[in-house]
């Protein structure tokens, strides 16, 4: 009984502070709510028995994307209600494909009868969850695993690639040329004429 | 002899193609001394397989080159096929053509675009090569179309001349109306026979007698159909009476290309199918028939009006009408050897005729109008005896049992075979008429030749008001006081003649046009007497032919044994004609004139060519073109092409502005595209599962 | 579970090469770019060569759990992308050098992208499938917006993301529906859970049209192309030579995969969507191209229009289908790569990149042979007969006749001519407009040679070439049945 209730709890929580991110008028608000969504959710993991993906959920996107919007949110200077000034506009439009593909969606899930739901299969007890999965990771989808990897170092060179520069126009010290100088080419050796001076 | 046959055929090809195309790169003198050689080769590789067969030391061979349609039932192979009729078409047309080649260069010396016309010449003689070794009926179109092709192309040569080009097209459109029975015919013979090799039908040809075939709503039979539809295409390529309106006309060509094609070779082509087909017409007596009637009816038809004409060209092109229409007579009646014969010895003499006349508009710098003419003997000599062996042959000059111009001996044989199958079991009244009408043709041949030679070099010299000539005088300066000659000679008007030179004096052609001119005149004088006998000879005949055409040996022995006064009949006519031209002409200048006053309206009945364009002008052109105008402005433009093309493009342009709408740049408006079609997808899934 | 590397070698040999490039190259200073280009190129023909030869049918079957394959299908597929992908990255090397913007990141990214389309023509689990193209969208993301500076690079870098973020997300929720009704991501057993369910359950249907639509996005079939042509147009010229090629393999052959070997048995339902995705696609892509002014985004609408021709190949399905589709990628790969090295090389008097139609302008009296180039991979991408752009046509054509489809062989036939139209335009714009402006093309000899090679290849001669690739698609369209 206390189970339901904790289902629905979280669950309606986790909708509602959804539709909050979209409504909030002030951005940093949105995160927040997203924050709140997130804990919502890491309920809803615990609910089904799955702490470590709970825990995950929590630290990963609580702890670090989470704050990382907020950062980001809060350091550019976006003028949000200028970019929601179409917003009620197409309002009607979203809204109608929004409920249409949500009236398709339910459907497909109540006609649950018409294919074996994975949720039929028991969980297994004999395992921790943490072991399970490390297990299916490492072995089973040890390939899908490496790739997300790869897809990781994607992203990093994208950052740089993206991000990375050499601006021209500031001077700063590098220290490996000062390093590298040669004094071959660093020093000249003339002996002028009187009264010619020195071509630089 | 395989070797000999695939250079024959594919060297003029080869040559075309490469003046054809390369002749801007080569030059006008590689590409003449190119296709000339090709032809000349073409030529001396032809003259030993015919004479192979005179001497019986060669029999037909057929060179399969290339599979070309397998598609069901129909095959058609590629295969060049020599027998006896082939290698006479092969030394008529290769001869023909390389002295024609190289006539032109001397009378296109100055023609700016040499290449073109050698390569179209080339490609002429290749595709008239392909019609005779046909062994496919298929074959035999490709080359019919190929000549037809040519013969447009050549026609039209000076496009720059709206006549030409309408006479270009005139000639192309009446052959459609004689190809389009031809490849009726074609389908037909598939139909019935299943193939379309010859000699395969040949071969059937005896089992369809008497049966019947449906066509267009009535039974008729078989054989007769397929013959007359084929025969249509005949008469189409053969200018005969009712599809003939196109020769005359094609005379815009440059004149080697008269003499070539329209003449010796292509025009020749309807009587070379007929005997090629003579077993299939032979077994259909109906069409025969109509073959007969139709030839001498052509014979005499147009033997009246080139009485008329003052054109010099028009004068020849005319009496090749009438001389076709010798031919096709004498194969109605059955008489093919004869036929061939006089096909063999008109091309020499024809050629001939046409060349001398090119070389008389070559010196009198393209005045075709023989009213303009007068007293050139002194002026250009060769080719004035040149002339007069090519009309004694054509009119038949010789005397029996001793010697005799070409034509003496190849007219006189299809006569006296009219005469033959005329009186031969129980008498044909078809062979009879055309007997009748040939001694009548035979006159005005005699006449009309005659005339052409005293109005052109005998009598005062009338070339003062020429406007040509003055051309020639006085460079291009136009001078307006002079009277006008008029453009088309044909027509009627009375034009005004001043007597005298003007100050010009014509002068005799270059070698390389006197030349061709000897070489024909040889053939001309000796192309009766040396191959009468395997031509028309009973045993010699049979043996000649070999097969290769119906030789009906009965006919050619009764020909040769005719009452006597029917061998001497052509000579008395022609010596009839030629009093009476020699009485108009030099005798008495004056009696043209009077005759016209007297009968006026037959003269203008045979001006008008018997009223013929004038007739196909009523009844089909301005319908034609009236029907034409409908297709075209509703059926075309306004139907096809308002909901084809430009409808298309039209709704293209519609659809595009729609999609660059669509295509606006901003994200949701993609986004939303997409979820479009997303529930769109899963709406029709659902739709779907019910 | 045992795990057999030696099928995955050519994977292994681009992932270990990658690191190795990118250490070197961090060393290497100036010449680091130089390193990275010629040494990727190196890896690719070896791996091209790995893939081709370490086909033991032993290990063609499925690997690592039924994770991936490969089979011949993916062999093929592979040797396709890394060859394709070599030739963008030699291409990609003259221009960005012209224009001092070329990084050694460039390509290590097209590299690791390759790695994701080799992942995605050997996937035959959702899992894999997924992970595939993730790996191979995000470098694709990161290329397109390249050239940073340049605002429009930027924006096609943007819009690509945020519309591909948003077509994962289909594909994801897709693969959750299939997972969820079916108890499997793997390819065989939704196959064979499709199988036996005779009525087939709405869950199911829409798990199908959410996956085929995220996959749609790649192959940007309509309505899923919208991103197509401001991403192909805003993006550095090269990296959109390299987004019209081998991703394009990559992703038709996942569809096709995924349509045969896990769909296979509800051909029916996805038939008509695949039927719908192929006309709309074909008109769509002749009708709006025809009033484009940049080569590149008239190209990108030239690949929905091709990628329609692929569509009715698939929608025919059956082994004869499938190898038209592979066929034709074939073919078309070697048309789009040679379109794009001419339009590599346009220049104007001051050196920069041009992409305006007009540009063309008077092509042929400058630049003969890369005006007839360009004519012939025009005229053989409408699929004019005697080019070689006609037969993969003839052959999708030929298994839609075959499977009973008559309307859409006529209606993809009309397209063709629709579609022709355009094609023209640009040869008669290089061959009879006369020039407005001075251009510039300093082509180099591999481009002239790559050039000279696709259009010998394009040309009737082509047709030599029929045996070969007809036999390796039909042996490999053989594997997915």
């Amino acid at each position: 009984m206390i189970g339901i209730f904790a289902f629905y709890l979280f669950a309606t929580l986790t909708i509602l502070s959804g539709i909050l991110v979209i409504f909030a008028r002030n951005p940093v608000h949105s995160v927040l709510w997203l924050i709140v969504a997130f804990f919502n959710a890491a309920g809803l993991m615990l609910l089904l028995g799955a702490e470590f993906i709970a825990l995950l959920l929590v630290m990963v996107y609580v702890g670090a994307v989470a704050v990382l919007f907020l950062f980001i949110v809060m350091m550019l200077d976006i003028d949000f209600a200028k970019l929601r000034s179409g917003f009620t506009r197409n309002l009607p439009i979203g809204l109608l494909i929004a409920l249409v593909l949500l009236a398709e969606m339910l459907i497909a899930i109540t006609a649950a009868n018409s294919g074996p739901l994975i949720g039929d299969q028991p969980a297994s007890t004999a395992q921790s969850n943490l072991s399970a999965m490390g297990e299916l990771m490492y072995t089973r989808y040890l390939v899908p695993f490496e790739l997300s990897g790869i897809i990781l170092l994607v992203a990093m060179i994208g950052a740089i690639v993206l991000t990375h520069r050499d601006r021209g126009d500031v001077r700063g010290q590098k220290i490996h040329h000062q390093v590298r100088r040669d004094p071959e080419e660093a020093i000249r050796m003339t002996t002028p004429e009187s009264g010619k001076g020195v071509e630089l | 002899m395989q070797t000999s046959i695939i250079l024959i055929v594919f060297l003029p090809l080869l040559a075309a193609i490469v003046a054809g195309l390369g002749g801007r790169i080569i030059g006008k003198f590689a590409s003449k001394l190119v296709t000339t050689g090709a032809l000349f080769l073409s030529c001396i590789l032809s003259w030993p397989i015919f004479i192979g067969f005179l001497t019986g030391a060669e029999t037909e061979t057929v060179v399969p080159v290339l599979d070309w349609i397998r598609s069901g039932d129909m095959v058609v192979d590629w295969a060049l096929r020599v027998d006896t009729l082939t290698a006479v078409m092969l030394v008529v047309v290769t001869t023909v053509s390389s002295l024609v080649h190289l006539y032109s260069w001397g009378y296109m010396e100055e023609d700016p675009s040499q290449p073109r016309f050698f390569s179209y010449l080339s490609l002429f003689t290749f595709a008239m090569l392909m019609l005779v070794t046909a062994d496919s009926l298929v074959q035999m179109f490709f080359g019919w179309e190929g000549v037809g092709l040519a013969s447009y192309l050549l026609i039209g040569f000076w496009y720059h001349k709206p006549s030409a080009n309408a006479a270009a097209m005139k000639a192309f459109v009446v052959n459609r109306v004689g190809d389009f029975g031809f490849s009726l015919g074609i389908f037909g013979v598939f139909l019935v026979f299943g193939t379309v090799s010859i000699p395969a039908i040949l071969e059937a040809a005896p089992g369809a007698v008497g049966t019947e075939i449906g066509f267009a709503g009535m039974r008729v039979d078989t054989l007769t159909l397929l013959c007359l539809l084929l025969f249509v295409g005949a008469m189409g390529k053969s200018a005969q009476l009712g599809l003939h309106t196109w020769l005359p006309d094609a005379m815009e060509g440059p004149t080697p290309v008269s003499a070539l094609i329209h003449a010796a070779t292509m025009v020749t082509a309807g009587v070379f199918m007929v005997c090629r087909l003579s077993p299939l017409f032979d077994a259909a007596p109906g069409a025969l028939e109509v073959v007969t009637y139709v030839g001498a009816a052509t014979a005499l038809f147009a033997a009246t009006v080139g009485t008329v004409q003052n054109d010099i060209k028009r004068v020849i092109a005319y009496s090749t009408c009438s001389q076709l229409g010798y031919m096709f007579f004498a194969a109605g009646v059955g008489a093919y050897g004869a036929a061939m014969f006089h096909l063999f010895t008109h091309a020499f003499f024809k050629a001939l005729l046409f060349l001398g006349a090119g070389s008389v508009i070559h010196a009198m710098h393209h005045e075709q109008d023989m009213r303009y003419y007068g007293a050139l003997r002194k002026e250009i000599p060769l080719t004035f005896w040149a002339m007069i062996f090519g009309t004694l042959a054509i009119t038949g000059v010789g005397i029996i049992g001793i010697f005799g111009f070409a034509g003496f001996y190849s007219k006189d044989a299809i006569i006296e075979s009219a005469y033959a199958a005329a009186v031969m079991g129980g008498g044909n009244v078809s062979a009879g008429f055309a007997f009748a009408i040939a001694l009548i043709a035979a006159l005005l041949t005699s006449f009309y030749s005659w005339r052409l030679i005293f109005l052109t070099f005998y009598g005062k010299a009338r070339w003062a008001s020429s406007e040509h000539v003055q051309h020639a005088l006085h460079g291009h300066h136009e001078d307006e006081s002079e009277v006008v000659a008029d453009h088309d000679s044909a027509d009627d008007h009375p034009v005004a003649v001043r007597e005298g030179t003007g100050g010009y004096h014509p002068h005799e052609s270059p070698w390389s046009m006197l030349v061709p001119l000897g070489a024909l005149t040889i053939g001309a004088i000796f192309a009766g007497y040396a191959f009468y006998y395997p031509f028309f000879g009973t045993e010699e005949g049979a043996a000649f032919w070999a097969g290769s055409l119906v030789h009906n040996a009965e006919l050619v022995e009764a020909a040769h044994h005719v009452p006597l006064w029917v061998k001497l009949s052509p000579a008395l006519v022609m010596l009839i004609g030629l009093g009476i031209a020699y009485n108009n002409y030099i005798r008495k200048p004056k009696n043209p004139a009077k005759f016209v006053a007297m009968f006026g309206g037959l003269h203008t009945f045979l001006m008008h060519k018997w009223y013929f364009d004038e007739l196909y002008n009523l009844i089909f052109v301005k319908p034609a073109m009236w029907i034409g105008r409908i297709f075209w402005k509703r059926g075309d433009e306004q139907t096809i092409d308002r909901f084809g093309p430009h409808g298309a493009a039209t709704a293209v342009g519609w659809g595009n502005r729609l999609t660059a709408r669509l295509q606006s740049g901003y994200l949701y408006s993609y986004a939303l595209v997409m979820l479009l079609g997303l529930i769109a997808a899963a709406s029709w899934a659902y739709w779907w599962a019910r | 579970m045992t795990y057999n590397f030696a099928a995955i070698v050519p994977e292994l040999m681009l992932i270990i090469g990658e690191p190795i490039l990118m250490l070197t190259a961090s060393t290497m200073g100036r010449r680091a770019t130089k390193i990275t280009t010629w040494g990727t190129v190196a890896l690719l023909i070896a791996a091209t060569i790995a893939a081709l030869v370490g086909t033991e049918p032993s290990s063609a079957g499925p690997l690592f759990g039924g994770l991936l394959s490969a089979d011949p299908f993916a062999v093929y597929g592979k040797a396709l992308i890394y060859l394709s992908a070599a030739v963008a990255i030699i291409a990609a090397n003259s221009w960005f050098a012209r224009d001092d913007e070329h990084g050694p990141e460039y390509p290590i990214l097209i590299l690791l992208a390759t790695v994701g389309m080799s992942v995605m023509v050997s996937a035959t689990n959702m899992i894999t499938l997924y992970v595939g193209l993730e790996l191979n969208s995000l470098s694709a993301y990161i290329l397109a917006s390249y050239r940073r500076t340049d605002a429009r690079s930027a924006e096609a870098g943007l819009k690509y993301f945020v519309l591909g973020a948003l077509a994962s997300g289909i594909l994801l929720y897709g693969i959750s529906l299939l997972y969820g009704f079916t108890g499997s991501t793997q390819f065989s057993a939704i196959a064979a859970a499709l199988g036996r369910d005779e009525a087939m359950g709405i869950g199911l249907l829409l798990g199908l049209v959410f996956t085929l639509s995220g996959l749609a996005f790649k192959i940007s079939a309509v309505p899923f192309h919208m991103w197509t042509p401001d991403v192909y147009e805003g993006s550095p010229t090269p990296v959109t030579t390299f987004f019209a090629s081998a991703p394009k393999v990559a992703a038709v052959l996942l569809a096709t995969r995924v349509c045969i070997e896990a769909l296979g048995p509800a051909i029916d339902a996805w038939r008509q969507i695949i039927i719908f995705a192929a006309l709309a696609s074909i008109f769509l892509g002749a009708i709006a191209a025809w009033g484009q002014t940049n080569i590149k985004r008239l190209l990108a609408y030239s690949s929905i229009n091709n990628i329609g021709f692929v569509l009715i190949g698939l929608a025919a399905g059956g082994a004869a289908g499938v190898s038209a589709v592979l066929f034709y990628m074939a073919i078309y790969v070697v048309m789009t790569l040679g379109a794009f090295l001419v339009v590599l090389n346009l220049r104007n008097a001051a050196g920069e990149p041009v992409e305006a139609i007009d540009a063309l302008k008077g092509l042929s009296s400058r630049r003969p042979g890369m005006a007839a180039a360009l004519a012939v991979f025009m005229f053989s991408l409408a699929g004019i007969p005697p080019l070689f752009g006609f037969w993969p046509k003839l052959m999708v054509f030929n298994a839609a006749v075959e499977q009973g489809l008559f309307a859409l062989a006529v209606a993809g036939i009309l397209g063709t001519v629709v579609g022709a139209f355009y094609y023209l335009k640009i040869v008669k714009v290089m061959y009879f407009d006369e020039a407005e402006e001075e251009l510039h093309y300093a082509c180099g000899n591999l481009e002239a040679a790559f050039i000279g090679l696709f259009a010998l290849i394009v040309s009737p001669l082509g047709y030599l070439l029929i045996g070969p690739i007809g036999s390796a698609a039909d042996n490999a369209a053989g594997a997915l049945f």
